[in-house]
């Protein structure tokens, strides 16, 4: 039996000896160790047995994965819950591709694609429709409550699910989440105690207007990196209500604080559950602070570098929807491409445009009027990952890909625009 | 803690003997944006391809004692070390100048259970230990959480 260090019960114990397979005692063994190295004293249960995963790809060079979903499918091992998983890599209805990026797609990179969702039914996928990263919207419904112990990893479902829904999840990494969901244990430590949920951040904006969402996240994840921010001045912008708008916000905001840093909880004053009921009590002493105004903003957003071949050419791909996009941001980019050609006398969008949302979000917004009118402007809507496509080393050479994704732009040659400036794009201006 | 001007020593979570060059990140590394290109397409060696880290950006890592404050990024960061691992074109050894963050440490721990993986791995050298340490330098990592700048 391995060393290990935290307090475990009989139970536990047990499945380290091997009692239950071998496969269990690896999956334990592996908890275990993660949370020795943050001096976790025990396990706590999962409350909330409902998993999101990160993996959603059948990505051929992800061997050790698949040999380790052998193994536990093969000795019938289940997650306690039902799974969601991040958003699938390809949509060749929606989002086209030539016969070459097809082949590379299909033969070199998610070659395991379909082995991989065989596993995770096996494992407790919910419904084919269950590939999304923003699980949380009411559409799809693995919605935590305040205060639950999950075991989800996705960067930006993980930051979504501690500082808007308020539950308890570390920032883990894919094979991490399965696993917890697999023993009904995660470690305690970290953003799961009440100690690690406190700001050592304060965070002013005092911009003269409401910042970009993914700006905001972006500058505040790269200072704080993995830290906690309690954010002042965000409610003068959303309200002190957590309504639509407000969350689909802070889903962008969240996302960008976790993909160009590694926030896993943010506090925004007056405004998320933690911050309402508790306030400047969950600012850590000796708290650092950082003021971001116009200057910054924008000192930040020109820090982006532009990996186009060609830095003054204009884009030819548009990805809107990562981490996806809500129901009311649905409408809202709808509506606004809607009037803004009528208004420049277009009928389509002048630029190839991708929206994304997740399966369940699509099913509602097809039986509006408004899907009517999205689909005559020339858009495309689709529930893929726009990552996984521009993986792709062809798409890569192809694409100049514009995206007022934070997240995108990072692991990407995407660039990033405003939406306004996306919007102008998409509708004939020029891109600047 | 600093033991000397060129002596180090950290916690150990992943032990090993070894002598290599550094490669130096000031800033966190970003995994998946840093190794993704080189898995994906099989490389033989992982040229770093974080776009925002100008620290590491095209520098071969594979082999070599990645010396960092922390990983930072999307989460499938430990999945990504796990397969980099078994693929051996991961870095030989980890060294973080802080408490290692969670994402490293699954990569870390899903490297030594599931593929035996030997990586080396030592966190809380201390933020003098990134600013001595230089791309190119020549260290020497003890198993007991010793690393030298020869």
């Amino acid at each position: 039996m391995i060393d290990y260090k935290m307090e475990l019960n009989d139970e536990q114990i047990a499945i380290l000896k091997g009692e239950k397979g071998d496969a269990m005692r690896q999956v334990l063994e592996t908890v275990v160790l993660f949370g020795d190295i943050f001096g976790a004293k025990r396990l706590i249960p999962v409350t909330h047995k409902d998993t999101h995963l990160v993996t959603s790809f059948g990505l051929g060079v992800l061997k050790p994965l698949y040999a380790c979903m052998e193994k536990l499918t093969s000795e019938g091992i289940k997650a306690q819950g039902y799974l969601t998983v991040d958003p699938r890599p390809l949509d060749y209805e929606n989002v086209k591709c030539n016969p070459l990026e097809k082949f590379v797609f299909n033969k070199k990179m998610y070659s395991m694609q379909e082995e991989y969702e065989s596993y995770l039914t096996k494992l407790g996928l919910k419904n084919s429709n269950a590939f999304t990263c923003a699980c949380y919207l009411d559409e799809v419904g693995n919605i935590p409550k305040e205060g639950d112990v999950l075991s989800w990893a996705e960067s930006s479902a993980v930051v979504y699910a501690n500082s808007v829904l308020g539950a308890r999840c570390n920032r883990n990494s894919g094979m991490l989440d399965l696993f917890g969901a697999i023993v009904g244990y995660v470690p305690e430590f970290g953003l799961v105690t009440d100690e690690g949920r406190k700001a050592t951040w304060k965070v002013y904006v005092k911009t003269t207007k409401k910042p970009e969402a993914q700006i905001l996240g972006s500058a505040i994840g790269m200072k704080v990196m993995e830290d906690v921010p309690y954010v002042y001045g965000l409610d003068a912008f959303l309200g002190e209500e957590l309504n639509d708008e407000a969350k689909s916000y802070l889903k962008d905001f969240g996302a960008a604080t976790a993909s160009n840093g590694a926030v896993g909880l943010y506090h925004i004053d007056s405004l998320t559950p933690e911050a309402k009921r508790m306030g400047e009590n969950l600012i850590a002493e000796d708290a650092k602070e950082y003021v971001i105004d116009d200057t910054e903003l924008e000192r930040i957003y020109k820090s982006y570098p532009v990996m186009w071949k060609k830095t003054d050419a204009k884009p030819n791909l548009v990805f809107i929807g990562c981490p996806h996009l809500t129901y009311e941001q649905l409408c809202k980019w709808t509506s606004d491409i809607v009037k803004t050609l009528k208004n420049k006398d277009m009928k389509k969008v002048s630029v190839r445009t991708v929206m994304t949302a997740s399966p369940d979000t699509v099913a509602r917004f097809k039986r509006t009027t408004k899907y009517e009118l999205l689909m005559r402007s020339g858009v495309k809507l689709s529930s893929i990952c726009p990552l996984m496509y521009t993986n792709n080393p062809i798409a890569r050479g192809l694409h100049r890909i514009a995206t007022n994704s934070n997240k995108l732009r990072t692991y990407s040659t995407s660039r990033y625009y405003k939406d306004a400036q996306l919007l102008d794009i998409i509708t004939g201006g020029e891109a600047k | 803690m600093a033991i000397n001007m060129k002596e180090f020593k950290g916690r150990v979570l992943a032990a090993g003997n070894w002598e290599g060059e550094a490669v130096v990140s000031h800033q966190g590394v970003n995994t998946l944006a840093t190794f993704q290109n080189s898995a994906l397409n099989n490389k033989p060696e992982v040229i770093a391809g974080d776009q925002n880290n100008k620290d590491i950006y095209g520098k071969n890592i594979t082999g070599k004692a990645l010396c960092l404050p922390i990983t930072i990024g999307s989460t499938t960061g430990g999945l990504v070390i796990q397969t980099v691992c078994a693929m051996g074109i991961n870095p030989s050894a980890f060294l973080f100048s802080e408490h290692i963050d969670s994402l490293a440490a699954s990569g870390i721990v899903l490297a030594k259970v599931w593929e035996k993986s030997g990586v080396i791995a030592i966190d809380m050298l201390g933020e003098d230990f990134l600013n001595t340490v230089k791309t190119g330098d020549k260290i020497k990592i003890a198993e007991d959480g010793t690393v030298t700048i020869l």
